[in-house]
């Protein structure tokens, strides 16, 4: 029993038929093929299934991809533009702000949530709004800058 | 140092642009057409006998193609260590822990994978079961293991000198005892595995691994396929820090399953599972004496070692003579005792982690040079300094510190943490504490018994002569060794670092045993260093032979080639170059030749252009018993403060600053350099202060999730200040050597000193949760009340 769903993502609109019981991280990643979002608990604890539902960064595993319906959604893939690094995603290149990545789209993409509300975080704000994107590799700490760099060059960008 | 182009630089990593645009592939990111979905039944009984595995109704489920047992899967006996090869890939006769593996099922998707191994009927005769390592050590405790009476899987006996008669002799000593809690890895990558079976007869596992090389041969021995016909690919990697060491019931079971059905198979572990397959950090109890004299001069250390093995050996035999070898040093000892013990129990197999053995051992006795240079009145810092090891110096068991920069880690976080102007200084409730440790660069013997190189690595040369390409069975896995093994070619051949592209963690491309004991970076950059400069040698041969120069007055860099320092005449294989290259975008140019012309030449007389290069430790070590565990041909050192505010009305810690030092020798890439440190800092303060894996009274783990079982998030770690300290190795490539394990090593006992510097009370069991130290912190009270 399948359910047909519209929904737009990374900008592309989308029609699809899914069963019911199916996460939005399944079907991003089975059904869409779009792999930048990871998997790792299934259960909300470890936030690398973060993508932005509306804007809004949301664990992909614990939203039903009939949820989505008429939602908008932003991957990893959707971020970059003419194939030229988003400044969160050149911040953490240049930064050291990744090791073996795993965590790092859905930190990227938590960062950028937070960066849309706030465009000048301070650092406990970048901490907090990551907090639900758990890293073993780095310690967090060249991703807390990473963050602030981006945010800066974002905010550079807009002024001029 | 030297003059370095690549090296030494805060190169951003190679994978980065493709980590950060998510098209990165992970081995759960791979599919294949006809793709089935596997699944394993695991035990929910700690200990009990198998009486019957009844698969027909499974086998009967629609969707279902296989399902299988130690029947299908034999009793081939496979493990880490082949003195102690105690599991099969399927239980037959016995399960011993909650998740030992008993089937698997293959099935054309994940719920009817899931359906049939409900549908697997298991008879048990449930036996009695021991969880806890004294218990399994008594008499008449349930024997685990036949073999091995008492369920003793190892123990390990060494001394050096006579340490009762010098500790007799000694003005001071001092015992401490120490208990740390299971640990779980928590990588953010749950395992996963694609094989592949093809008619051929050939393997191929896409797998999360961190040792292609030692899967390879696991499940080629396991699953009775010609070594030859197994290949291992590893590709991206989400952490592995010690558990993914080892070949997996998962890769078995996928690769049995792909053997039996012709399909590819697919699995990963739940996180549950990962859980339940372990292979993380022991539960140690330390017991230890350090005897001083009244100067602070440190004489002998004894120390004994019991271990919660779980129910299989995994690395254990490994863990259990590090948690001796790597624990007198860097101080000097007159002489050093140890007894370890480690025991089965009906829990999950431990395995290595980050800091292999060395981990909790190391934090008790730190701890011991604290309570002692209190006593004596000194500073910790200075009775460190008094006894630390130099560049040179040889340990009691005979461990060689080929450069050892300890002494400047230590006056680096003294300065870095205003530690002159803290200690003893700060008010109640705040406190300092600091540590220091070592580790290997590269374990010196490879796990099975070989004169295998432990790395080499071909260099092939693209035809325009253009890029480098590094072939490599190294393993990435987040450390940043594709973007070492790049910069040292890059600097070898004296060309830029877009210039080389690295291919790698696979066993199709060279001999690598893969990303463990923090060998990357000294053995596999020794091949590659040695590949480029084959390379060089072979162009500069042809240009000698085809300009009529010298080879002497060829050198290579900064892409060009010169000639006796100037640019020759090479106006010949420019005008040819251009010639063959004709509406080319990037004619070269400049008033010298370049590498890429260079490298033409010789693919235009030789062929495509190869260089290779190997790598494997000269012999090393004493002549003891186990004396090879422990070994390596460089270690690396750091020292940590740590800063801490307790509530002490309610126990709660909160870390306020980290410094930390670390000698890695030549730092290769400064900012990848860092960030195994920071790394190293958040996994040991997980462990301090809140990771414990937990268990019901049978045997289930009670907390087998993310969320349950915490780790450090970016709120609980404080601001680190990483300082890198240069020594030159040796024996290291470019003089480089370890980070990514030592730097774990001083941040429990920095932690722990800081605490007792607060509070006055001294923690001897991990984890450090404001609970635990609030008894404590009530206790102590009381104490001083009476
Ligand atoms: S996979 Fe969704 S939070 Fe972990
Ligand atoms: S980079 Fe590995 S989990 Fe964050």
């Amino acid at each position: 029993m399948k359910k047909a769903i519209q929904l737009t993502i990374n900008g592309q609109p989308v029609e699809a038929s899914v069963s019911p019981n199916q996460t939005l991280v399944q079907f991003l990643r089975d059904d869409m093929g779009l792999t930048g979002t990871k998997h790792g608990c299934g259960l909300g604890d470890c936030g690398a299934c973060t993508v932005l539902l509306d804007g809004k960064a949301v664990n992909s595993c614990l939203v039903l991809a009939v949820q989505a319906d008429g939602c908008q959604i932003l991957t990893i893939e959707g971020l970059a533009e003419n194939g030229k690094l988003h400044p969160l995603q050149q911040a953490f290149v240049d930064k050291g702000a990744i090791q073996c990545g795993f965590c790092t789209p859905g930190m990227i993409l938590s960062a950028k949530a937070l960066l849309d509300e706030k465009p000048n975080p301070t650092e406990l704000e970048i901490r907090t709004a990551i907090s639900g994107n758990l890293c073993r590799c780095t310690g967090y700490q060249k991703i807390v800058e990473a963050i602030g760099e981006a945010a800066e060059v974002i905010r550079f960008r807009e002024e001029s | 140092m030297g003059d370095y182009r690549v090296l030494n630089t805060r190169a951003p990593r190679i994978d980065g642009p493709a980590k950060a645009t998510g098209q990165a592939k992970y081995a759960d990111d791979f599919k294949m057409p006809g793709t089935l979905y596997a699944a394993i039944l695991q035990s929910p009984i700690a200990h009990a006998r198998i009486l019957h595995i009844d698969t027909s109704k499974a086998k009967k489920l629609p969707g279902v193609k296989a399902v299988v047992t130690s029947r299908e899967a034999g009793l081939i006996k496979y493990g880490v260590s082949p003195a102690r090869y105690d599991e099969t890939l399927f239980a037959h006769d016995k399960v011993r822990y909650v998740g030992d593996e008993i089937a698997a099922v293959a099935a054309f998707d994940q719920d009817t994978a899931q359906e049939a191994l409900s549908l697997i009927k298991v008879d048990y005769e449930e036996l009695p079961a021991v969880f806890d390592m004294f218990e399994a050590m008594k008499e008449g405790a349930p024997q685990i293991h036949n073999e091995f009476p008492g369920n003793m899987n190892a123990e390990v006996h060494q001394e050096f000198g006579d340490t009762d008669a010098a500790l007799a002799a000694c003005d001071l000593v001092i015992d401490h005892t120490f208990l740390n809690k299971r640990q779980d890895a928590a990588f953010i990558e749950p395992h996963s595995c694609l094989a592949v079976y093809e008619p051929s007869g050939r393997l191929t596992l896409y797998t999360s691994t961190q040792v292609p090389h030692y899967v390879m041969r696991t499940v080629a021995m396991t699953l009775q396929i010609p070594v030859g016909n197994v290949r291992v690919v590893k590709p991206y990697v989400g952490g592995g820090f010690g558990p993914k060491c080892e070949a997996t019931p998962l890769e078995m079971s996928c690769g049995l399953l792909s053997k039996v059905t012709g399909h590819p198979v697919k699995m990963s572990y739940s996180r549950e599972q990962v859980f339940l397959h372990s292979r993380a950090r022991h539960q140690f109890y330390a017991e230890m004496s350090l005897g001083v004299m009244k100067d602070g001069t440190m004489v002998a250390l004894k120390n004994k070692a019991v271990l919660d093995g779980g129910a299989y050996t995994s690395f254990g035999i490994a863990t259990v003579y590090y948690s001796g070898s790597l624990l007198g040093g860097p101080y000097k000892l007159k002489s050093m005792k140890y007894d370890g013990y480690r025991v089965y129990t009906n829990k999950p197999a431990c395995g290595a982690q980050r800091g292999h053995g060395g981990v909790a051992h190391r934090a008790c006795f730190e701890q011991l040079i604290d309570m002692t240079a209190e006593k004596l009145g000194m500073d910790p810092i200075d009775m460190r300094l008094k006894n630390i090891m130099m560049t040179g110096d040889m340990t009691v068991n005979e461990l060689d510190m080929s450069s050892l920069g300890m002494k400047e880690c230590i006056e680096a976080i003294r300065k870095g943490s205003d530690w002159n102007n803290k200690k003893g200084k700060l008010p109640k409730g705040k406190g300092i504490g600091m540590a220091c440790g070592f580790f290997v660069s590269g374990a010196g013997y490879p796990i099975y018994r070989s004169d295998t190189y432990h790395s080499t690595v071909v260099i092939k040369l693209s035809e325009d002569g253009g890029m480098a390409n590094v072939l490599t069975g190294s393993a990435e896995i987040g450390q940043g060794s594709d973007t070492t093994m790049a910069m040292i070619a890059a600097e070898t051949l004296g060309i830029s670092l877009d210039n080389v592209r690295v291919y790698s963690g696979d066993t199709d491309y060279s001999v690598d045993l893969g990303a463990y004991s923090s060998r990357q970076t000294l053995m596999t950059g020794h091949a590659t260093k040695e590949a480029a400069e084959e390379i060089k040698s072979k162009i500069a041969l042809y240009l000698s032979q085809e300009l009529n120069v010298p080879i002497a007055s060829i050198t290579f860099g900064d892409g060009i080639v010169k000639f006796d320092g100037g640019p020759g005449n090479f106006d010949k294989l420019r005008t040819n170059y251009i010639k063959e290259h004709r509406g080319w975008t990037d004619p070269p140019s400049g008033e010298y030749l370049t590498f890429r012309e260079a490298a033409r030449l010789a693919y235009l007389r030789a062929g495509t252009i190869v260089g290779t290069g190997k790598y494997k430790p000269p012999k090393l070590g004493g002549s003891y018993k186990g004396a090879a565990v422990g070994t390596s041909p460089a270690y690396g050192c750091s020292a940590q403060i740590v800063e801490v505010s307790v509530d002490l009305d309610t126990g709660q810690i909160t870390v306020d600053g980290m410094t930390d030092a670390h000698d890695c020798g030549l730092a290769i890439n400064k900012m990848s350099v860092e960030g195994q440190m920071q790394g190293s800092l958040s996994m040991g303060l997980g462990e301090c202060l809140f990771e414990e894996v937990k268990f019901d009274s049978r045997g289930r783990i009670i907390n087998p999730s993310l969320g349950e079982y915490k780790i450090p998030t970016a709120l609980d770690m404080p601001k680190v200040k990483s300082i890198i300290v240069e020594s030159n190795e040796p024996n290291g490539p470019y003089g480089a050597k370890e980070v990514g394990e030592g730097a774990i090593m001083p941040t429990i006992p920095a932690i722990l000193n800081a605490i007792y510097d607060a509070t006055g009370v001294r923690i001897n069991e991990l984890p450090v949760t404001s609970e635990r130290l609030f008894m404590a912190l009530k206790k102590n009270a009381e104490g001083a009340k009476i």
